[in-house]
């Protein structure tokens, strides 16, 4: 690894002071899980690490305004492991369980996930899927973005150079509502998904979909989100026609490249066939939830 | 960079390049060479460390993560000439054949029965999945393991 300078603020202000002052230098480090491999190839060489192991308080899970918050030094396993959310999100509790294997879950954090913007991820798949906000702080105070209007492109955010991700929030899901993350892995259990999809909907006490979010991860430069085919359920009761025109939707979004978990085609032709399976078994949990 | 830490329990005040890694840390640094490095990018678990009790890929962690920690290795599972009962199980009902992953199984499998006394074999499975043998199978390491939780 390239030589650089260290410090580790005890305080959010602190860190945001010395981000702004690195400049294009500069970099947050958090778990280190992506950094440091990325550091080790020579891929990123930030002359200046700023890490935000010293903030207290900043892994903090717990209540927002009608929902959570969960802080941005929480690590996968906090998330994986947290009470309230296997109580209240046990898709996103699930989700992160499948995320690689638990050494790197003990030391990844929800906000290096999110700031490293790689579109192979688990987590902002399932994130996205229920309506997720990210907190960010700035030398100017704190602003939020809706999870999807976050990522950019492969490995970018909209995250100005000395701005932070404080943490992210979560709406409570809607009385009635269900939801599913399926994580499709033709190799090996930590490997990242050849397609991952998250649908949450809810359901209308007459049993049609009152409301979907599918989002859509490995299939596409950023996560995905599967608006046209949110919209085609919205009003309607589940049948065959309707789960077919869904996954054929969310395959016009799907723009994935063709590596060793599959050829494009193959990976766009999964999206149909995952997003079924997950609106299907979505459905079926939001009617256990309204029986 | 000045970092004060405990590696097995014995208290180091040492001065680290903020680009040191944990493992050149252990094996350059301190000598402790029990943890091996495999592929460098945290998927073998040949570098299985315990920071604060939380298994860990010292191959990804920077030594200054351990700055007002405790780390445990290999060299730690011994108490004087009595090996850990996860290490003698593994002696006895062979659970490694060419030993390399060896000190990343015992470490991660030490974890776990910290943390689950007496893991069901799914548990262990799972918990040890990020640790790859590439000789002798699994089978007898999850008999080890089992072995070991029922001693």
């Amino acid at each position: 690894m390239i030589a650089f300078d260290y410090s580790a603020p005890d305080s959010l202000a602190g860190a945001v002071a010395a981000l702004d002052e690195a400049g294009d230098d500069g970099k947050a480090i958090a778990g280190g899980t992506a950094l440091v491999i990325l550091m080790m190839q020579r891929l990123v060489r930030p002359s200046r690490l700023v890490s935000l192991r010293r903030i207290p308080g900043l892994d903090r899970i717990g209540p927002a305004d009608g929902g959570i918050r969960i802080g941005a030094l929480a690590t996968h396993r906090d998330v994986e492991t947290s009470p309230v959310i296997r109580e209240r999100f046990p898709v996103l509790a699930e989700t992160f369980r499948q995320v690689a294997t638990l050494r790197i879950r003990n030391i990844a954090t929800v906000g290096g996930s999110l700031a490293h913007a790689d579109p192979n991820q688990d987590p902002p798949v399932t994130l996205m899927a229920l309506g997720a906000r990210v907190r960010i702080a700035g030398p100017d105070g704190e602003r939020q973005l809706p999870l999807d209007e976050f990522f950019v492109e492969y490995y970018q955010t909209a995250l100005r150079q000395n701005e932070l991700i404080v943490g992210v929030e979560l709406p409570f899901p809607a009385p009635g509502s269900g939801s599913a993350f399926i994580k499709f892995l033709p190799r090996t259990a930590d490997d990242y998904a050849t397609v991952a999809v998250t649908a949450t909907l809810a359901l209308n006490p007459d049993g049609a979909c009152r409301e979907a979010r599918i989002a859509l991860g490995s299939v596409g430069p950023t996560t995905l989100r599967a608006r046209e085919a949110e919209a085609l359920l919205a009003g309607e009761r589940l049948t065959e026609p309707l789960l077919a025109a869904a996954g054929e939707a969310a395959k016009r979004i799907a723009d994935p490249i063709a590596d060793q978990r599959g050829s494009a085609e193959y990976k766009r032709e999964m999206v149909g066939v995952f997003v079924r399976r997950a609106i299907r078994s979505a459905w079926s949990g939001a009617r256990g939830a309204n029986a | 960079m000045k970092i004060r830490f405990t590696v097995n329990g014995s208290r180091h005040d040492l001065d680290v390049a903020p680009q040191r890694r944990l493992i050149d840390l252990l094996r350059y640094d301190l000598g402790l060479t029990g943890t091996k490095e495999g592929c460098s990018v945290g998927v073998c678990g040949a570098c299985t460390v315990l920071l604060d009790g939380k298994m860990i890929s010292s191959c990804l962690a920077l030594a200054v993560f351990a700055d007002g920690g405790a780390v445990t290795t290999v060299e730690g599972l011994a108490r004087d000439e009595r090996l850990h009962p996860v290490q003698q199980a593994f002696i006895d009902y062979g659970g490694f054949q060419c030993g390399i992953c060896t000190p990343g199984q015992v470490v991660a499998a030490k974890a776990l029965l910290d943390a689950i006394p007496n893991p069901t074999e799914d548990e262990i499975k799972e918990w040890m999945m990020g640790n790859l043998c590439r000789c002798t199978g699994y089978y007898k390491i999850v008999e080890s393991i089992q072995k070991a939780a029922a001693r």
